[in-house]
Parts: structure tokens; C-alpha cells; sequence
């Protein structure tokens, strides 16, 4: 997997071009040549999702970028009259770059979930985790700022709630959000700055793609048994064109539910106060930001503290880079690892439950039970996984991935 | 951990997302949410009824625009998936209006000359800003460019995940709630009591009654008929390229129906080596 590559080009121009520059070498080797467990399911097919999606983001992002006017007087007419109505075919990309932004992070947490059911993250794969973890954080960054872009009510709210949470820094807190701000409140410095820094994350994303790819290849893919490739000629196939035509064929279904989105339900997630132009004397009734940051919303809501809300938020996200450390059981599968299995489900439940909470308001009844449902978040990783993962009684595991999945091999595995 | 088990916890989870949803939906009891109303631009394969988005622009023209600003072009009165009038038409009802020039003549001074397609509706000539129309009503009437894609009501768990399936799709919440508003004006000696406004007490008196406008193609002059057609209207004013949309989206979605089949069975073909 790892090394030079063996490639050859058929043609003169591409042993000149070879021998300078060794592109096509090392897209053989990674992308077509390169062995992946022949036993993987159809959730390994999210990483070339997540790619497509990220390359979708930036293209659609550039055109907006041509038409928005990042001013605070001018920003939600360029989005609302001039791309919606004007532009040639500018609704279509805006509602593009705003359901992908979903579909982005619909599909980064299936990835995630992914790694944590079948032990993904564990031993040699760490490095990879963590910078898993580290683009999701710049994702949801990212993610953020957009959502200001258009400046209407609900991104004026969600950047004053966001950004007011460095107050809550003792000593610092006030300078800071100063600083964040370019004034005393969200105001037209802040708009820039964030137009900035959403047209530069996304790069910054890319260049770590580059390195989560780069550290995925050299231990190879994790697989649905949990059992590393032993014998690279009978437990895998080559990238090319086995993994490939079933990432493209997974594509193809992610495109029909992203189609679904953007053609007949384009505003379903898109929350009606911001189709209001931001004023900052009328705060929405309810602020609430886009779904895939309700889970850490309602854990910020949850803790009654204003600092150790927010400490909790970061730490809801830091915990998540902790995890290798945290779950130390040699057996990475949850297919054969039932109890762990169990409170995987719950952790399931328990962001699922999270995530509505954080769409309500708060109330008496919701708190305790927000509260419950964060216990059960941190616990998930501060408890069960450690306690776990040397008390649990596993089931035995396959010899090796061609005895988990070819049918001919006396040698069975007995889950 | 057996099946069992994991299917019991699931539906317990469920259950009580259900109950949590339903008891908050219990709130709502003397705050009814707007009625759901049958609308020709609702469902995959809708599209705006052009008599009707006539109408409910001839009802904005003569009622809402005294106080309501529309700041759309002319021109987007023409344009296909619209009310659908005719070049001349909208040439000639631009010129009935009197806008303020861009820039100022070669004396320096800002002047009005008549409307041309390319011209934005002029704001209500009595109130150029949010902060005359608020001196004057106590609050700005809302521009009503994306009106319609601004209004929503809690539907509640799970009534929010059926909105999103093919078949049960809801978009049309906007215009669903307009229409109620207008409608809404039950209790006769209290002009600003509102059936279905949060709070029941609107800004807004009631703006139009039976009789108001006179329709030229026979449709009885009703106020739920004002309603419906004035909602139609500003739901094309929020989103008038809904027709194009749902048209390409049957196309592309067809397009992708069929690439995913044959990417499927290419994919058996491939793997059928291997297994």
C-alpha cells in the first residue's frame, strides 16, 4: 500500500510526463491498484460522498461568490433579488450550496457513526481519526459563517449567540468577542471577516481531505470484521473497479435525495425568519441554528452556567479526538462486541434526542431531561467505552476477512 | 444484546418522541394553526394557475400596495411560470407608474419619470422607509418580496418528518398562513383580533373584505377568495421559478432513477467475479 509506484504509462508523452512529475503514478496506486477489503459495506462508500459533496460546495460557492455582496446593506437583497431572481440559473445554485451544506453534514455524520460502530479509529488508524475530528470541527466553522452570509434574521441571531459565547472567557472574554466582532456588537466588520474566512476554510478542509485520505492509505481501510488484511490476495480487491463503481452507484442514490432537496422541498430546512433581512432590534422568536448543530446547542442550553456551557459545547467536540484513547478494546467490530453494540444504539438515541431538544425552547420539563440526555452523551465516551473495553465478553472473531466473507472456507466464522 | 431487545428500545425511544410532540401540540388549542389549503402550485408536478396570480396581483395592486412594498421588477410579470401577461402589458402598466430615477438629471436634481419593465415596483409613495411606516402604523408593514417564504407555524413530531416525503411534501406553509390571516379577522368590533396571528393581536386591521376588488374574469368578489388568490400571488412573488424548478427536478430525477439502475447492475456484473 504504501511505497513508490509501480505504474508505467502506455505512452511516450506519459513517461516524459512520468518521469517529471509522477501524477499518474500515484492515482494508480492510490485509486486503482490500491487493495481494499473485498467484505466492506455500503457505509465505506461516504468517503468518496463527502468528497464529491465538498468539491459540490466550493464550485456552487464560487459562482455565489460572484453575485453576493458582502455588505451589511446589501447582502440580503444580492441573495434574495439578485441571485434568486436575476442570475441565470441562481436559484438553482443557492439552493444548491444551501441543501448540500445539509447533505454535507448528513453524510460526515453517517461517516462518523460508521467509525464508531465498527472501531474505525482504533490502532494504527488514530491519526486519521483525529483529523477526521478536526475537519468536522472546520466543517461545522464553516458552516456557521455561511449561514451569517445571507444576513438575514436567524444568521444576525445565530452569529450574536455564536460569537457571544467568548464572553463567557474570564478575564478575556469581552476583548475577544470585541476583537471577533470588529465592533461592539455583530455589526458590517463582522460580515466581512466571515466572508473571508468561508471562502478560506473550505481549502483549509481540502488540504486536510488530502492528509485524511493520505493517512487512511498507508494502514489501508478498516472493514465491517474488524480484522486487518492478512493476505492482500485473498482479503482484497483492487480500488479500481470494484470500490470505485460501488462509490459511484452510492452517489448516484445520495444524488437522488439531494435532488429531492433541491428541487421539490428546497426550503424545508431553510428556517423561515431568515427569509427576513437581519434587524437588530427584532431577535427571532425562537433562535435556534440548522440541524446539524442542534445536538451541541442543546448541551450548551442544558449546563445552567454561561462558562461551563460553553465549555461544555468545545468539550462535547475535544472528546470526540479522545476517543482512540478512550476505548482500548482489541476487538474493533461492533458486530462482535453485543453490549458495546447496545449502547452504540443509545448514543444513536441520545444525539437523536439532543438534536430535538436543541430545536425547542427550553422549559422546565425539557431541561432535566436535556441534561439526562448530556450525561448519557459524555457518558457514552467517558464510561462505557473505557469501562468496556477490557470488561466486555466479545464474540470470537474471524480468522481472517476471507474466512468472515467467502463462502467455500471450512474455517467459519462463528458470529 | 438480541434483536429483540434493540427493536423494544427503538419503539420505546419513539413512543416517547410521539407523546413529548403530542404534548407540546396540546398548547396550541386556543392558538389554532392555519388551515391546510389545496394549492394548484402544491405537490411535485404543480404549477401556478396564471388566472389566479392575475387576480391576485390585481388584488395587491388596488389593497396591499398602499401599504406594502413589492420591490420586484416589472419585467418578472412577463416571465414564464408567472401571471403570465403580455410584453405590451407590462409596458404599459409600468408607464402608469412614476419612478425615481437612478441618477440625478444634469441640473442635479432627483426627478420621477414613468416606469419602465426594467424598473423595480415603486415602494408605497407614503412610506419610503421602515421608520415612516412605523411612525405611522406603530409597525412597518412587511416588504412582501419573500413574505410568503417567511411565515411558518410549529407542526410538531412527526407531522415535521412527513412534510419532508415524497407524496406528503408541505411547502406552501406561507401561503397556507396568509390565507388564514386574511380570514382570520373574526370578531367584528375588534378590527386588530386575529384568529390565527401568535398573540391573536395583529398590526394589521383588516386590510379587505367581500366586495373590495372587482374581478374581471367573473370569480366571485369573496374575501376567501381574495385570500387564495392574493396568497397564490405572493407565493409567485417568493418563488417565481417554483414551475422551472419542478420541472427540471422531474427530469433530473428521472435521469438519476434510471443512471442509478444501470449503475447498480454494473456494479453485480463487476462484483459477480469476486463473490
Amino acid at each position: 500500500m504504501s511505497g513508490p509506484s509501480t505504474y508505467v504509462p502506455k505512452s511516450a508523452i506519459g513517461r516524459w510526463f512520468e518521469a517529471r512529475l509522477p501524477l499518474m503514478g500515484m492515482v494508480h496506486s492510490s485509486f486503482i491498484a490500491y487493495p481494499v477489503p473485498r467484505n466492506l459495506n455500503y457505509m465505506w462508500t461516504f468517503g468518496a460522498i463527502l468528497s464529491f459533496m465538498l468539491v459540490a460546495q466550493i464550485v456552487t460557492g464560487v459562482v455565489l461568490a460572484m453575485h453576493y455582496i458582502p455588505s451589511a446593506n446589501e447582502a440580503f437583497d444580492s441573495v434574495t433579488n439578485d441571485i434568486m431572481r436575476n442570475v441565470n440559473y441562481g436559484w438553482l445554485v443557492r439552493y444548491m450550496h444551501t441543501n448540500g451544506a445539509s447533505l454535507f453534514f448528513f453524510a460526515v455524520y453517517i461517516h462518523m457513526f460508521r467509525g464508531f460502530y465498527y472501531g474505525s479509529f482504533k490502532p494504527p488508524r488514530e491519526l486519521l481519526w483525529i483529523i477526521g475530528v478536526i475537519i468536522y470541527f472546520l466543517m461545522m466553522a464553516t458552516a456557521f459563517m455561511g449561514y451569517v452570509l445571507p444576513w438575514g434574521s436567524m444568521s444576525y441571531a445565530g452569529a450574536t449567540v455564536i460569537t457571544n459565547l467568548t464572553s463567557a472567557i474570564p478575564f478575556v472574554g469581552n476583548s475577544i468577542a470585541h476583537w471577533l466582532w470588529g465592533g461592539y456588537a455583530v455589526g458590517a466588520p463582522t460580515l466581512t471577516r466571515f466572508y473571508s474566512l468561508h471562502y478560506l476554510l473550505p481549502f483549509i478542509i481540502a488540504a486536510f481531505v488530502g492528509l485524511h485520505v493520505w493517512a487512511l492509505h498507508v494502514p489501508g481501510q478498516n472493514n465491517p470484521d474488524g480484522v486487518e488484511v492478512q493476505n492482500v490476495d485473498r482479503d482484497t480487491v483492487a480500488f479500481t473497479p470494484y470500490a470505485t463503481i460501488k462509490d459511484v452507484f452510492a452517489l448516484s442514490i445520495f444524488l437522488i435525495f439531494y435532488a429531492w432537496l433541491i428541487f421539490y422541498i428546497p426550503n424545508y430546512l431553510l428556517d423561515p425568519d431568515n427569509s427576513k433581512v437581519a434587524n437588530p432590534l427584532m431577535t427571532p422568536a425562537h433562535v435556534v441554528p440548522e440541524w446539524y448543530l442542534l445536538p451541541f446547542y442543546a448541551i450548551l442550553r442544558a449546563i445552567p452556567n454561561k462558562l461551563m456551557g460553553v465549555i461544555a459545547l468545545f468539550a462535547a467536540i475535544v472528546v470526540l479526538a479522545l476517543v482512540p484513547w478512550l476505548d482500548r478494546s482489541p476487538v474493533k467490530s461492533a458486530k462482535y462486541r453485543p453490549t458495546y453494540r447496545f449502547f452504540f444504539w443509545v448514543f444513536v438515541v441520545v444525539c437523536i434526542g439532543l438534536g430535538y431538544l436543541g430545536s425547542q425552547e427550553p422549559t422546565e420539563g425539557t431541561a432535566l431531561i436535556a441534561r439526562i440526555l448530556t450525561a448519557g452523551y459524555f457518558g457514552f465516551f467517558l464510561v462505557v467505552m473505557p469501562l468496556l473495553s477490557f470488561t466486555e465478553k466479545t464474540k470470537p472473531i474471524p480468522a481472517s476477512i476471507a474466512d468472515a466473507v467467502l463462502p467455500n472456507k471450512p474455517a467459519q466464522a462463528q458470529a | 444484546m438480541t434483536r429483540f431487545e434493540i427493536t423494544a428500545l427503538a419503539t420505546a425511544a419513539f413512543a416517547l418522541a410521539l407523546a413529548a410532540g403530542l404534548a407540546l401540540a396540546q398548547e396550541g388549542a386556543d392558538q389554532p394553526n392555519p388551515p391546510r389549503q389545496e394549492w394548484s402550485f402544491a405537490g411535485m408536478f404543480g404549477t401556478f394557475d396564471q388566472a389566479q396570480l392575475q387576480r391576485g396581483f390585481q388584488v395587491y395592486k388596488e389593497v396591499c400596495s398602499n401599504c406594502h412594498a413589492l420591490t420586484i421588477p416589472f419585467r418578472t410579470l412577463a416571465k414564464p411560470g408567472g401571471p403570465g401577461y403580455t410584453e405590451n402589458q407590462v409596458k404599459t402598466l409600468a408607464a402608469t407608474y412614476q419612478v425615481t430615477n437612478a441618477e440625478p438629471n444634469d441640473k442635479g436634481e432627483i426627478f420621477k419619470r414613468p416606469g419602465t419593465p426594467a424598473d423595480d415596483f415603486p415602494r408605497p409613495e407614503a412610506y419610503p422607509n421602515d421608520q415612516a411606516a412605523a411612525a405611522t402604523f406603530g409597525k412597518a408593514p412587511p416588504d412582501m418580496n419573500l413574505l410568503a417564504k417567511s411565515l411558518k407555524y410549529e407542526r410538531g413530531f412527526p407531522w415535521f418528518v412527513f412534510d419532508a416525503l415524497p407524496g406528503l411534501e408541505y411547502q406552501e406553509m406561507g401561503a397556507d398562513y396568509i390565507d388564514a390571516i386574511l380570514n382570520g379577522y373574526t370578531k367584528p368590533d375588534d378590527p386588530q383580533w386575529n384568529l390565527y396571528y401568535p398573540g391573536h393581536k395583529i398590526a394589521m386591521p383588516q386590510p379587505i373584505t367581500n366586495g373590495a376588488v372587482a374581478y374581471k374574469d367573473g370569480t366571485a368578489p369573496t374575501l376567501t377568495n381574495y385570500a387564495k388568490d392574493v396568497s397564490a400571488f405572493l407565493t409567485w412573488a417568493a418563488e417565481p421559478n417554483l414551475e422551472e424548478r419542478k420541472k427540471i427536478g422531474l427530469r433530473v430525477m428521472l435521469f438519476l432513477f434510471v443512471l442509478a439502475g444501470l449503475l447498480y447492475f454494473t456494479k453485480k456484473r463487476i462484483w459477480e467475479e469476486v463473490h
